[in-house]
């Protein structure tokens, strides 16, 4: 299971190991990673997901949705690199990933 | 924050709510006791998959929990599943449980949540006639549902059209039975009714409305088919009954505490009784943004009132107001939900049902927008929770002109 890391907006890191075929939110909800609400469940609905993806991995997290983006457009913090975790399937490919986390997903 | 370390916090009911109020009280640095009680057998879970991706086998039945199984010993929470609590005795401060146990208070938070409704007509005690709330439930729908399966749903709110939908993603057939003239009758435009009956209809399924069911009939126990008030029968295998759901307040209710058609709480989460919270489906609330108060049934507000009622435990400065939201997922249609539609006077559509992406805007005389329906259409309702929080005014000349970006439509 590759390892993946989100930190949270004071500094503090989580490195957790993230399930193949999950979703990065999942990663995170499951390993009781604060800073993550995931308040619909993954549902691309709420904007609670929000991470802003480290550049040197924005190649293999993909490209956001047309929804997430719809989604991203209004959210608080917004920036190029922000994405919704739960939007984002773990592959073997993003052993290593560096997410970092807005102040507050609310 | 006072000192928490010697206080003991019950919560009664271990469901969203309950297992949310948990852990935003330790997340806010509550540091004394937290015991959770609930009737359930296992640890607190997300319902809307039950009808939704979870239903038609996409979600597996650990991504249903709220959070890990460890969390709870980590973040030394003691969770008391299998376990009802019958009483509360506010002048001790105690609550009983039913295996006799008595367990005191310093803070009591009641997330008991709602009930399906029953219907009071003849057959609802056969065989495959079941409801939609719990995982047990929806484990027995899906053991019910399959190829060649015939489903009929009474009641055409949005879990009985959930159902139908993946009902079919999993090769059965699905008739909707509602007694109104549209589906989603109290709690969607008519506009969105009609293009969620259509969208149902085009994908097969059978929609009947403005029909009254006279009982449920069966042979050797079993269910097999829903009598109608004009005589016909529609056959099925198995029949979800989804005709709205119930406030918990008996408990409450019971021990003196304030009810109406929930438990009357604050913005605060406080009950009549200053010792007492209440969050979650059982509320009875005010609406901020609506000058009144009403009961929610939806996973924001369980969450919004677990953080108001941790906050206030926790002598935090109270969070700004949230707008209402919900969401429905349907086939590939993705319905968000801002705000209500109290104050509304007129509608204002942008986009075209007919391309399955559009939204219905409510305004109030004044065109301060009250409520968006967004259907496949997340920019405007991420728009409308904005300009709903902000009392801002539009103007419906801009709402329907697709050319103008939802973004601009946002900061006028
Ligand atoms: C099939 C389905 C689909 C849904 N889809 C959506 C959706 O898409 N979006 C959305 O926002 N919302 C949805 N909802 C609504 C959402 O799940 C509820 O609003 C939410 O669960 C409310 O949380 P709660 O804690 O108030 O109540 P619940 O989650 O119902 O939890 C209450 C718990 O308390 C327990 N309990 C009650 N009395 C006692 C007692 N005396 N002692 C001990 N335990 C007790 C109950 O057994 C239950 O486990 C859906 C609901 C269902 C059933
Ligand atoms: S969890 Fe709600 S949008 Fe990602």
């Amino acid at each position: 299971m590759p390892q993946v890391t989100f930190i949270e907006h004071n500094g503090t890191a989580h490195t957790v190991e993230a399930e193949l075929g999950k979703s990065l939110m999942e990663a995170a909800v499951g390993n009781a990673v604060p800073g993550i609400d995931a308040d619909c469940g993954g549902a691309c609905a709420c904007a609670t997901c929000h991470v802003f993806v480290e550049p040197e991995w924005e190649a293999k997290t993909g490209a956001r949705t047309e929804a997430e983006s719809a989604m991203l457009n209004f959210a608080a913090e917004v920036k190029p690199n922000s994405r919704l975790s739960c939007q984002i399937p773990v592959t073997a490919e993003l052993e290593g990933l560096v997410v970092r986390m807005p102040e507050g997903q609310h | 924050m006072s000192d928490t370390a010697q206080q003991q916090i019950v919560i009664v009911g271990a469901g969203h709510g309950g297992g949310a109020v948990a852990a935003s009280l330790r997340q806010y640095g509550f540091k004394g006791g937290i015991t959770v009680f609930g009737t359930e057998p296992i640890p607190p879970y997300q319902r809307p998959p039950l009808s939704k991706a979870w239903l038609k086998g996409e979600a597996d039945a650990a991504s249903l929990a709220l959070r890990p199984p460890a969390f709870y010993d980590k973040a030394d929470i003691s969770l008391r599943l299998s376990t009802t609590v019958t009483a509360i005795d506010r002048t001790a401060k105690t609550v009983t449980t039913d295996s006799g146990e008595t367990v005191g208070y310093d803070w009591l938070i009641l997330a008991t949540g709602a009930r399906a409704r029953r219907l009071p007509i003849p057959g609802m005690d056969l065989a495959g006639v079941l409801e939609l709330r719990t995982a047990a439930d929806a484990d027995q729908l899906k053991a019910a549902l399959g190829p060649g399966r015939k489903l009929a749903v009474v009641g055409g709110g949005y879990i009985g059209l959930e159902a139908a939908a993946s009902a079919l993603a999993l090769g059965a057939t699905a008739t909707v039975i509602e007694r109104e003239s549209r589906v989603l009758a109290r709690v969607a435009s008519e506009a969105l009714s009609h293009a969620y009956q259509t969208a149902h209809r085009k994908r097969g399924v059978t929609i009947e409305l403005g029909a009254q069911v006279a009982a449920l009939e069966g042979a050797d126990g079993h269910v097999t088919g829903v009598r109608l008030g004009d005589g016909r029968l529609v056959p099925c295998d198995v029949a979800l009954v989804g005709v709205g759901a119930v406030a918990n307040v008996e408990l409450a209710r019971d021990a003196g505490i304030a009810c109406d058609q929930g438990i009357i709480v604050d913005l605060a989460a406080r009950t009549s009784d200053p010792a007492v919270f209440a969050v979650g489906d059982c509320t009875w609330r005010p609406l901020p943004h609506y000058g009144r108060d009403f009961r929610l049934e939806s996973v924001p507000n369980a969450l919004e009132q677990a953080r108001q009622a941790a906050g206030a435990i926790c002598g935090r400065a109270p969070a700004a107001p949230e707008v209402p939201w919900f969401w429905s997922d349907q086939f590939d249609l993705k319905l968000q939900i801002v705000g209500l539609p109290f104050g509304a006077t007129h509608t204002v559509l942008r986009g075209d049902p007919a391309t399955e992406s559009f939204a219905v805007f409510h305004l109030a005389d004044d065109n301060s927008l009250r409520a968006v329906e967004a259907v496949n259409m997340a920019d405007a309702f991420m728009a409308g929770r904005l300009l709903i929080s902000k009392g801002s005014q539009l103007a419906a000349d801009k709402i329907c002109d697709m050319s103008i970006a939802m973004k601009d439509l946002a900061q006028p």
